[in-house]
């Protein structure tokens, strides 16, 4: 296997006595679009915290590119390509959508005027060019869902930590982001994303790590994942797949 | 290129009004309304522009003075040598208080706090030590001449001001529309998300704050050159930190003229209420509190954004 564009070994954090995340590792392959589920509370959001640098580890390290990024800030993170995005979107409320992209294209542009060009081109790309002149506050959840996406776009990152994109979308919202997701990865940006929408983890995701409790429980292609009974009682509790097991059998 | 427009015009216009006025009262309003524009333009780029509330911008005014005065009485150095040391070290103490208040993540009212705090010690200090002249101040002795920077009528001050002003006018214009401005609105709105975007916050407040503090620190000499003289109260006193504020949150923070229109808006209102209640001194303070609550309620965008407003409040929002 080729090396990994992110790798995490043996991460853990605890706040006071819980254990937030517990010796979690994990390699993400090069272009590719992979997903992390597992129930509230799972710790997947620290986990993602974590990587991208908001949060330092208390023991284990995380590799992008090969090289050892752990507990390096956020900003510098940004800049070497790793870019995340946040569950509850931060959108800079009083500036316009295009202005708001803008910020993220500075990272690699110096220019106003190529930035907010920029800022155009990556609102094409997720379907935003209509509102390029809204203020950021004015738009509906899936518009600002679209544009966390479209700002971390905008860094040019090459790995995209997606916090849950599709929360809080309609199943028509969900239907229309799943193919924007799709062609962002298609471009050769690797894409890990945290998801619940177990439509679109099935529908987009090659490979699917399960955490619960801190810990991964399970991992490999969604229909495995799906199948696995440790994960099917993380999600609805301890004795389900073997009742479920059973009530296939009858 | 419509602020650059907008910029030429102003300077014109303000020009040819301190240049065609004769009358004193005239020209020492345009003088003194310049003065107070130039602070809340100052304290704009960080409050507006940063969302860095600084409730002691006086530290940075007071550091110009005091060094101005200085420079002249212990150093023997000429007056406008002396201003660039004045705003260099303003600017220094801007460095130094941001670092550490931005370095342990200081915001909002602790941030106010510090900025007030930081005004006060060295008002304190100003007090103490004999180089400062303690409580009695330095005096400038009167040498008008325009080598000297010391002018024989508020006409050459209303220059030098405006000049200042546009130099202000032109800082902020950039930061509307270049990658920094838009790195340091990103902080302002959502600092998560800018650090998420690869901008360091650290960096970007500080470079804002000494910005910031270098046109205070301008202000703070040019108000010594003008009234050739500072005490501890003048310079770090709670004052001149609050004119500065008020000015920017009235007239419209993070906006290029609305320190301009609230600087003249609060220097009308003062002289108004001077004259109609000048039985009651400190009444303009009370006007001016009354004043703040209201534009804070009702137009948090201040006069600058004053249309937007009313269309908010008339839609039934309170704020947008």
């Amino acid at each position: 296997m080729a090396e990994p564009l992110l790798e995490v070994r043996e991460l853990s954090i605890a706040f006071g006595g819980l254990r937030a995340v517990q010796d979690v590792s994990l390699r993400v392959p090069r272009a590719s679009l992979t997903a992390l589920i597992g129930p509230n509370g799972a710790g997947k959001t620290t986990l993602f915290a974590l990587v991208s640098g908001f949060l330092r580890p208390d023991h284990g390290q995380v590799f992008f590119d090969g090289r050892d990024v752990t507990g390096q800030p956020p900003h510098l993170n940004a800049r070497a390509g790793m870019t995340r995005t946040f569950q509850i979107v931060q959108p800079f409320a009083l500036q316009t959508v295009r202005e708001n992209i803008a910020v993220g294209a500075h990272l690699h542009i110096a220019g106003r005027a190529a930035a907010l060009a920029e800022a155009e081109a990556v609102a094409e790309r997720v379907g935003l060019a209509g509102q390029l002149d809204k203020p950021a506050a004015d738009l509906t959840v899936a518009g600002r869902k679209r544009l966390e996406l479209a700002r971390a776009l905008a860094t040019r990152a090459r790995l995209l930590l997606l916090d849950e994109v599709l929360a809080g979308l309609n199943p028509q919202e969900i239907g229309e982001m799943i193919p924007v997701v799709r062609s962002i990865a298609d471009s050769g940006v690797t894409v890990l994303m945290i998801e619940h929408v177990m439509q679109a983890v099935m529908n987009l995701a090659s490979h699917v790590w399960v955490l619960a409790q801190g810990q991964l429980i399970a991992e490999g292609s969604p229909a495995e994942v799906t199948r696995n009974p440790a994960v099917i009682e993380a999600y609805l509790g301890p004795g389900t797949a073997e009742r479920l097991r059973k009530a296939h059998a009858a | 290129m419509k602020d650059a427009v907008a910029i030429v015009l102003f300077v014109l216009a303000v020009g040819a009004a301190a240049l065609g006025f004769d009358s004193g009262v005239a020209l020492n309003f345009i003088m003194m309304a310049l003065y107070a524009t130039l602070l809340a333009q100052a304290w704009n780029m960080l409050g507006g522009f940063g969302g860095q509330f600084s409730f002691g911008h006086a530290l940075f005014f007071g550091s110009g003075a005091y060094v101005q005065a200085m420079a002249q009485l212990h150093g023997g150095i000429n007056a406008w040598a002396a201003l660039g040391l004045a705003v260099g070290a303003a600017a220094l103490v801007g460095a130094f208080v941001g670092a550490l208040a931005f370095r342990y993540g200081l915001k909002g009212s602790y941030f106010a706090l510090i900025t007030l705090a930081f005004a006060e010690v060295f008002r304190i200090l100003a007090l103490s030590v004999p180089f400062t002249g303690a409580g009695v101040g330095l005096m400038l002795p009167l040498r008008e001449a325009v080598l000297n920077l010391q002018f024989d009528s508020p006409r050459g001050y209303a220059l030098l001001l405006l000049g200042v002003v546009t130099l202000a006018l032109a800082v902020t214009s950039w930061l509307r529309q270049s990658r920094f401005g838009a790195q340091l609105q990103a902080v302002r709105d959502n600092e998560d998300a800018a650090r998420a975007l690869g901008i360091d916050p650290l960096r970007t407040k500080l470079f804002a704050c000494v910005l910031s503090a270098a046109f205070m620190g301008a202000g703070g000499a040019i108000y010594l050159q003008m009234f050739q003289y500072i005490d501890p109260a003048i310079a770090f006193g709670p004052t001149t930190s609050v004119e500065a504020l008020l000015g920017a949150i009235v007239g419209g923070m993070g906006t290029l003229w609305g320190p301009v229109l609230g600087a003249l808006a609060l220097h009308v209102l003062s002289d108004v209420t001077r004259n109609l209640f000048g039985a009651l001194p400190g009444i303009n303070m009370v006007i001016y509190g009354l004043v703040l609550v209201v534009i804070v309620m009702f137009m948090p965008r201040g006069i600058a954004g004053i249309g937007q407003s009313v269309r908010t409040l008339w839609r039934g929002g309170r704020r947008g």
